[in-house]
């Protein structure tokens, strides 16, 4: 069980954001402990993607606070996210398609030689460190991210995440382009991230993936929190339930 | 993983199933596009030669004369050119450069000749300093100007520089009321090469000794990188082959410039001035490597480097192939924006000088059509128009590529309605080619 006792990693306080009077996200709450696997479930369109776009300073939130182990911070990009020990996966990757792996890993946080040039050779021998740990087959280093598969392109985009030491970790849809193998990497790679104390948001639409590798679960539906869960309370149906109906469980039994 | 504990050096190794010359480039690691391209330079440069030997009875195009020439007509476009790659890249365009090369000439002609004597005095040794500073000053502002518009106003680039290439011109215009400044001051005009605009015999070889060195140095230390970071090296005849054709390169440029001496008029002119005697089979001094096509080759090796080896150059890569990604990279890409056109302004002052001090005059005229030929050139030379891709030296060649098909046509007699054609048309044909390399290439 994850301790929820003390401060919470990151804190989401009734975030809002609309888009030409569409409220993407409506007063939402959401809040993460060190350890802990955090579900954010919902239709397309629902509002997690964009939720968690505030929290790694894509989007700009218009009301709301986020609170950083229990201090108040000013995410305004996502460098300020960076900052704050906060790294993405997004869905799309956000790989430039024309740079080698080591050149994307770094990507805004360069090696650099002391005469200040960026040192290729450093961060190509770094990535080969880490892609070593995390996908062991991975040979195309000097090709360009494009020349790579799907899961491939995956590895790097998760090796950037978790080589800057990471505390809190958000991926959006990690496994929806991976095969099945590639997935149990995945799952494999978050239960061994947890295990570190990293708190995780994993935006998801495979129900089965958030109930075995989750602790707890949001569900959003039109842009507002249907309700915050802890998973063995409940059952596949309950979360389909919560995220067809928008009711929570106990509402609609009462 | 083989060997992840104590990695060693290895040597790259071939496929067995590679045939002799697939060895040979997979060792040597040689830009096989690079290859196309420098080959396709000596087609059209041969070509030259013999249509002019062989139908005009006279092959003036492989002259050192001709290529000398060549070499300093290059040198504006060429300038420019790398900076078009820094903008193209980023999946931008400048249509301005041409009109901002005039401005910046009107401005330096304005200033060396107007502003600065008043000051200084005429023919003060400091005035081309002050004059080419206020060109690089101007053709940095009004870079950044543009940059500032395309990032913070969020208006296309295409039309900000379209824009700009009207409005230059005209600012240009009223600068000089439309008319032409000329002489320039002297020192200044040395910029633009001409015999006393070259650094003679003796700076040619220092030059050559310096690209020697320079050869070598960047191999012994990329296998010095490559060793202590385990990662395969080229065998050591690769790499001797290399530094031999490095420096072979260097110093045929340096005895092609040394073998083409003053004229006559320029020698006799020289040597009244400085009390020398005139023997009966007159006097042979080098040209050397002329100022413009020296400062086209510090350009193009500052170019490459800020491309490479720089941060700068590494987020103008990232943003041309994901604009999205090296936002959420934390890449501040308005502000890259401002200062990749900014220095696109700064390359066009730089050209102006080039261009102005080649004529010895400044006009509001200066740079038409240049964006055109500056932004072939890039493409020539392998820039992507939908962005991520490019070199330096791809540019640098393709303005070699434009110059010598203007200059050897020139040279064959054909008019200026033939240039347009086969120049419109090799452009094309060029892009196709490079489309079809890179489909082959997946």
């Amino acid at each position: 069980m994850v301790d929820r006792t003390g401060t919470p990693l990151v804190e989401l306080r009734d975030i809002s954001i609309s888009f030409g009077g569409i409220k993407a996200v409506d007063h939402v709450s959401v809040d993460l402990y060190p350890g802990e696997v955090h579900g954010l479930l919902g239709h397309n369109g629902a509002g997690k993607s964009t939720l968690i776009k505030c929290l790694s300073g894509a989007y700009k939130m218009d009301t709301g606070e986020i609170l950083v182990n229990g201090r108040r911070v000013e995410i305004n990009n996502p460098r300020d996210a960076r900052a704050n020990n906060i790294e993405t996966i997004y869905q799309t990757l956000a790989l430039a398609d024309n740079l080698d792996a080591a050149s994307n890993l770094f990507l805004g946080r360069e090696l650099t030689t002391p005469l200040g040039t960026v040192n290729d050779a450093a961060m190509e021998a770094e990535c080969r460190k880490i892609m070593g740990q995390l996908n062991p087959n991975f040979r195309k280093f000097k090709d360009p991210v494009s020349a790579l598969s799907g899961g491939q392109r995956q590895s790097v985009a998760i090796a950037r995440a978790v080589y800057f030491d990471a505390r809190i970790l958000i991926m959006d849809e990690p496994t929806a382009a991976l095969g099945p193998h590639e997935t149990q990497m995945v799952a494999d790679l978050i239960k061994q991230l947890k295990a570190q104390g990293i708190g995780i948001f994993l935006i998801d639409h495979d129900v089965h993936a958030v109930m075995e590798l989750c602790d707890r679960a949001s569900v959003m539906k039109n842009g507002q929190l249907v309700g915050t869960v802890d998973i063995p309370d409940v059952t596949d149906d309950d979360l389909l339930g919560m995220i067809i109906l928008g009711k929570k469980p106990g509402q609609a039994a009462a | 993983m083989t060997d992840q504990t104590t990695p060693v050096s290895t040597t790259i190794q071939p496929d067995p199933g590679d045939n002799a010359v697939k060895r040979f480039l997979k060792a040597t690691e040689i830009d096989t596009r690079l290859l196309g391209m420098v080959g396709a330079l000596l087609m059209i440069w041969i070509g030259f030669h013999l249509y002019g030997a062989l139908v005009n009875g006279f092959g003036a195009f492989l002259t050192p004369r001709n290529l000398w020439n060549l070499s300093v007509q290059t040198a504006s476009i060429g300038i420019m050119a790398t900076g078009m790659v820094l903008v193209i890249v980023p999946r931008h365009i400048d249509l301005s450069v041409g009109s901002l090369l005039g401005l910046c000439a009107v401005v330096m002609g304005v200033v060396q000749t107007e502003v600065l004597p008043a000051v200084f005095g005429l023919g003060h040794p400091m005035i081309w300093v002050f004059a080419v500073i206020s060109g690089l000053v101007v053709g940095t502002i009004v870079g950044a100007f543009q940059g500032a518009l395309i990032a913070y106003g969020k208006i296309p680039a295409f039309i900000v520089t379209l824009g700009g290439l009207l409005v230059w011109r005209g600012v240009a215009y009223l600068v000089v009321r439309g008319e032409t400044i000329s002489p320039l001051d002297s020192t200044f005009s040395l910029l633009g090469g001409g015999p006393y605009g070259a650094v003679g015999a003796v700076g040619s070889w220092i030059v050559g000794v310096l690209g020697c060195v320079g050869v070598i140095f960047l191999l012994v230390n990329g296998r010095r990188q490559r060793r202590k970071f385990h990662f395969p090296l080229r065998p050591v005849w690769a790499e001797t082959f290399l530094g031999i054709l490095g420096c072979g390169i260097v110093i045929g440029a340096v005895l092609l410039v040394n073998s083409y001496p003053w004229p006559r008029g320029i020698v006799r002119q020289y040597a009244e001035a400085n009390a020398i005697e005139v023997p009966e089979s007159g006097l042979f001094i080098s040209h050397g490597f002329a100022i413009p096509v020296l400062i086209l080759l510090a350009v193009g090796i500052a170019m490459t480097f800020i491309m490479t080896r720089t941060r700068f150059g590494r987020y103008v890569f990232a943003i041309g192939g994901n604009p999205e990604a090296a936002e959420l990279a934390g890449i501040n890409t308005k502000r890259m924006t401002v200062k990749i056109f900014a220095l696109m302004g700064f390359l066009c002052g730089l050209s102006a000088v080039v261009a102005s001090a080649r004529l010895n005059s400044a006009t509001n005229a200066l740079g038409t059509l240049d964006e055109l030929f500056v932004i072939a050139a890039a493409v020539i030379g392998g820039t992507s128009l939908s962005g991520g891709i490019g070199t330096i030296y791809g540019a640098i060649l393709g303005a070699f590529v434009m110059q010598s098909l203007q200059t050897g046509m020139v040279l064959i007699g054909f008019d200026a309605a033939i240039q347009q054609v086969v120049v419109g048309s090799v452009l094309v044909i060029a892009v196709y080619l490079d489309i079809l390399y890179r489909r082959r290439q997946k």
